[in-house]
């Protein structure tokens, strides 16, 4: 009995296949297993081996033609049948994937394969932080949670918080916030430290001035001085070293307002912040202008040091006659300070980057660049006098040599 | 009440039905001759002979199967490894044939099986030979998973276990094997997915299984002194699991602290917790705890493996936090 | 001398295997069909061009009491142990009506009734189940024999190794069959085995081998007689690899590319069916028209098997939690 030659999947997803040639024509004997046809899936080209035997009656899907698996392509039998019949069923075979599945009666799906309804029941709003049970207990009693005071971790409300109000007869209690905060007691010198920059604040009237300076020289000066001598010289040194220069040269700014009068000091004592465990201390360096380099810094790394172990005596880190605040290894660019009386000017200073600029022949060079901001008490300092200060401090860190002028 | 050890228990266990079913049969590493790598099976040989009582080759995956082979032929073989560690030869039968044969073939090939050995931590035995794998099993659906936690249990868990048309995986524990109680003189089987309540308490519901339920009730006397009442339930079937009595318990206590030897990840332990956090939502006063081995491979040194493992402090510590007590 | 060997056979005995092998060649046919409509999904390995093997085998087989298993190339071998097309097409059509309720699939066709234990789908794993079978006819003195069948990419497996050990120390009435269809996945034997001469397998576990040309279902059927013979009379096991090919790729998604369409060609030059066929028209068993007769009627035979997998049932929805306990 003729049957008709269809269209197979040759790969998992091929819906379509070209044939791309016939390796059989019409009267050739053909047996199972052998090569009809080559078909380009989706993927490859493919052999198309035959699953029928018999003699190939018609090829209905000639080279070149495009077939959807199910299709007919072919018609194989013995050579004098009748295949009119066949030839008319033009409807392709329809694959399981189109076709509706079968599942035997309508059945309930079990419970384990049905979704869980959500329970109808209003809880508390889960903001709150309380046990699943608590929660449970406190809707059943017609308590609103939100009024029971939490006992457990973080505060959260537990079963005996909810009998606790229950007992009271369901009063709510007084809610705060504060159950889910933590009061941490004011040490000494938090206190003072609180005190004092209240104090500054309200009394000095502050402004702001910031400059920006090109570090290369201070960078290479220091690297070639650190390369020349046994210990490494900070930053700080020099910073501390500079602006007792540039005090020196603006004494106005190395002064305190005293109400009835200002103060102007003869010595340059500069502090430094420093950051200890539990708060900030202001070691200071004294007679500044009076001291090089080298000594500063080793002063300074003794004090800093002590500073830090909260090892300092009360003369050794009060009575700056000016103050810095070095943030830049956080990698802070700029901040401001507040002024630590009886001082009437800190610096701020940032990191040192790297920057681009152009230079005159349209090329650019890398640049060391720091920006650094004076903050200064207006009773004491004008705009003018702060302006000459940073610019003569810029000046020396940028070129050294100016301290000589 | 005679009094007598887990290893007795479980002998006696395997004498009753190897009298009771000719089909019954047992076969492992060390089982006929040396009588057992821990004695379960002393006397056995000479009572059934070299052909219920059978000495195997080291072949952990060939003799498990065959056993398989056998279960499916129409035999009840007990298959004895020698440490449950020596299963992992054989996962791939456990897994892919024990387990499934039945639903493969379309509820055509049943498979009666027990298989049984040392399982959980024992004592300085290293990484290799002191684990707790009842996780793996637990795992794969058409096993079951029984682990007593006394005499009593051992012996009609094991009946039951040899008289189930299941595969069963039972697991012992080295450390348990010398440990007495008392069994009656009648018979009795203990029936799959029964926990069993070993301590009644209104606090806190204990759950744990084989060796560490010792420890729950060792910890529940000690927090009673501090007046916090635990109930310890011994789940013994690990897999059908009584949820029933789980859950009933937790609604009733509201906190719920597991104890598992293995380790965290994917344990029994942790799926329990799973269960009760589900079902028990609305009653848990406090998170659902467990108390499991470190994550680690059991060390040698003994200060290290007891430290890896549950302790009675660590459930102690455990139970007072959930408590709000710590 | 083919003639004469072909008189001491009867036409009806000739024509059973005739029809066997027609049979398992039309379903495979119809099954590679029904593939390519994706009315069969997953895995489908093909048994065309070793139909001798098998049937040539299990008709040397007394099913009433002898057991066969075998691995995941099963429907030749399922055929063989007479399960019917109808039952096998709607298994691989996933249908409930199918021989494993729609749940096995190809790979895992059983009918315990008629002794045909499965379908294993990881090489190699059967192997001690099938031993274990055999562990039971020699614990319980029946005179079965288990015939095993593997191809030869599972003789590499340990489990095979473990299982010709244990099955000779405890003289187990079992023939293991490798159907050495030369082709592991894509890999040429050759190439992964240290002796390409599988006969000498068994010899360290004392077992002699046998080999057969696969292609001739007289020979094979000569061959495993004598074995079984053999077997029933000396209660020891058997190895047999049986030299065959297979026509189509491992599985439906491979294209074969590994071997030469001149190798599948010289091997089709001797297929089983034409080679029976020969020996059956030059001695007068058969005439063209009868053949033609008989593979009308089976290709009627297998397009009712489509008809009833197509027509049958997909299986409930909640049969997914049946059989995984008895």
């Amino acid at each position: 009995m003729a049957e008709k030659i269809i269209m197979l999947a040759l790969s998992p997803t091929m819906e379509t296949g070209t044939i791309v040639k016939w390796h059989k024509k019409e009267g050739d004997d053909i047996s199972s297993g052998d090569i009809l046809c080559e078909v380009e899936t989706d993927k490859a080209t493919m052999d198309y081996e035959s699953t029928t035997e018999g003699t190939l009656l018609k090829i209905t899907s000639a080279a070149g033609s495009q077939v959807k698996v199910g299709e007919m392509i072919g018609i194989a039998g013995k050579p004098s049948e009748d295949i009119s019949g066949l030839l008319k069923q033009a409807e392709p075979i329809v694959r399981k994937t189109e076709t509706q599945k079968k599942v035997a009666g309508n059945e309930p799906v079990s419970d384990k394969l049905q979704n869980i309804t959500p329970s109808e029941k209003e809880h508390a709003p889960y903001g709150v932080r309380a046990s699943p049970l608590a929660r449970q207990l406190a809707l059943e009693s017609g308590i609103d949670i939100q009024s029971i005071k939490g006992s457990g971790p973080g505060g959260r409300i537990i079963k005996q918080d909810v009998e606790r109000v229950t007992a009271q007869g369901g009063q709510p209690e007084t809610f705060t916030k504060e159950q889910f905060q933590q009061k941490i007691p004011l040490s000494d010198k938090r206190r003072i430290i609180a005190q004092r920059m209240t104090q500054s604040m309200i009394s000095a009237p502050h402004f702001y001035l910031t400059i920006a300076v090109r570090m290369d020289y201070l960078v290479n000066s220091r690297n070639s001085l650190n390369s020349s001598i046994k210990s490494k010289i900070t930053f700080n040194a020099f910073f501390i070293k500079l602006v007792a220069e540039a005090l020196r040269k603006n004494p106005i700014v190395n002064s305190s307002w005293a109400e009835d009068f200002i103060i102007r000091h003869s010595s340059i004592d500069i502090g430094l912040a420093v950051a200890q465990k539990d708060g900030l201390i202001t070691p200071v360096v004294r007679d500044c202008a009076n001291k090089g380099i080298v000594a500063i810094d080793s002063e300074l790394h003794d004090l800093v040091q002590r500073g830090r172990e909260g090892r300092l005596s009360l003369q050794e880190y009060t009575e700056a006659t000016f103050t810095i605040s070095n943030l830049g290894s956080y990698g802070v660019r700029q901040f401001t300070a507040i002024i630590n009386p009886p001082a009437s000017a800190i610096l701020a200073i940032g990191e040192i980057f790297d920057e681009l600029s152009f230079s005159a022949d349209g090329g650019y060079q890398k640049h060391h660049s720091m920006l650094m901001t004076l903050s200064c008490d207006h009773r004491v300092i004008d705009g003018a006098i702060a302006a000459q200060f940073a610019g003569d401090l810029k000046n020396m860190m940028e070129n050294p040599i100016t301290v000589l002028y | 009440m005679a009094v007598i050890t887990v290893r007795e228990a479980l002998r006696q266990a395997l004498e009753e039905e190897m009298d009771r079913d000719e089909n019954v049969i047992l076969m492992g590493e060390e089982v006929a001759e040396y009588s057992g790598a821990y004695k379960v099976s002393v006397n056995l040989l000479d009572k059934f002979g070299p052909e219920r009582v059978i000495d195997t080759p080291i072949s952990e995956e060939g003799f498990t199967g065959i056993g398989i082979g056998a279960a499916i032929a129409g035999m009840r073989p007990v298959v004895e490894w020698m440490t449950i560690n020596f299963s992992l030869q054989a996962i791939d039968q456990i897994y892919n044939n024990a387990a499934k044969l039945l639903y493969m073939s379309g509820g055509q090939l049943k498979v009666p099986i027990v298989f049984r050995g040392p399982n959980g931590p024992a004592e300085y035995l290293a990484s290799q030979h002191s684990q707790a794998l009842q996780s793996i099993f637990c795992h794969c659906p058409g096993l079951k998973v029984m682990a007593p936690s006394s005499a009593y249990d051992a012996k009609g868990m094991l009946k039951a276990a040899i008289r189930d048309d299941n595969p069963v995986i039972f697991l012992e524990s080295e450390l348990m094997y010398s440990w007495k109680g008392e069994v009656p003189d009648r018979e009795y089987l203990i029936p799959f997915g029964e926990a069993d309540i070993k301590r009644n308490g209104s606090d806190v519901t204990l759950i744990s299984f084989s060796k560490p339920v010792k420890l729950l009730l060792d910890a529940a006397v000690e927090l009673a002194k501090e007046g916090i009442s635990a109930e310890v339930i011994d789940l013994r079937t690990l897999k059908p699991l009584d949820e029933v009595t789980i859950f009933n318990s937790v609604k009733k206590t509201n906190r719920c602290v597991i104890v598992d030897e293995a380790w965290p990840f994917a344990s029994v332990g942790s799926h329990i917790g799973y269960l009760v956090s589900s079902n028990c939502f609305d009653f848990l006063d406090a998170p659902v705890e467990l108390v499991s081995s470190e994550d680690v491979p059991m060390p040698y040194n003994h200060r290290l493996e007891l430290a890896v493992q549950p302790s009675i402090k660590k459930i102690i510590d455990t139970v007072k936090r959930v408590s709000y007590r710590s | 001398m083919e003639t004469a060997q072909v008189r001491q056979y009867s036409k009806e005995f000739l024509s059973g295997l005739m029809e066997k092998m027609l049979l398992i060649r039309r379903f495979e046919e119809k099954a590679a069909q029904m593939y390519g409509l994706q009315k069969i999904g997953g895995f489908c390995h093909l048994y065309i061009g070793q139909e001798a093997s098998g049937v040539g085998s299990i008709s040397a087989a007394d099913l009433s009491r002898d057991f066969i298993l075998t691995a995941y190339r099963d429907h030749g071998i399922a055929l063989a142990c007479g399960m019917k097309p109808g039952h096998l097409m709607a298994e691989l059509f996933a249908k409930a009506s199918g021989c494993s309720k729609g749940k096995g699939g190809s790979m895992h066709f059983f009918d315990s009734s008629l002794h045909f234990l499965g379908g294993n789908g990881i090489v190699g794993a059967h192997i001690p189940v099938a031993t274990g079978v055999a562990f039971k006819i020699h614990l319980k003195k029946e005179s079965g024999v288990v015939l095993c069948f593997f191809g030869d990419g599972a003789i590499h497996q340990g489990s095979f190794h473990e299982s010709l050990n244990m099955a000779q120390i405890w003289k187990l009435p079992i023939l293991y069959i490798c159907e050495n269809n030369q082709y592991g996945m894509g890999t040429d034997f050759r190439r992964v085995s240290a002796v390409t001469d599988f006969t000498v397998m068994g010899n360290s576990y004392g077992i002699k081998g046998k080999q057969t040309n696969g292609m001739d279902v007289l020979e094979v059927y000569n061959v495993v007689s004598g074995e079984i013979d053999r077997i029933r009379r000396e209660s020891t096991p058997g190895f047999l690899e049986i030299r065959t090919y297979r026509y189509k790729g491992h599985s439906m998604s491979d294209p074969a590319k590994y071997r030469t369409r001149d190798e599948l060609e010289a091997y089709r030059e001797q297929d089983p069916l034409l080679l029976l066929k020969t020996k059956m028209l030059n001695d007068g068993h058969i005439t063209e028209e009868q053949f033609e007769a008989l593979d009308a009627r089976i290709k009627k035979l297998c397009d009712d098997a489509v008809k009833f997998a197509d027509k049958s049932d997909e299986p409930a929805l909640q049969s997914i939690y049946d059989d995984v306990f008895a």
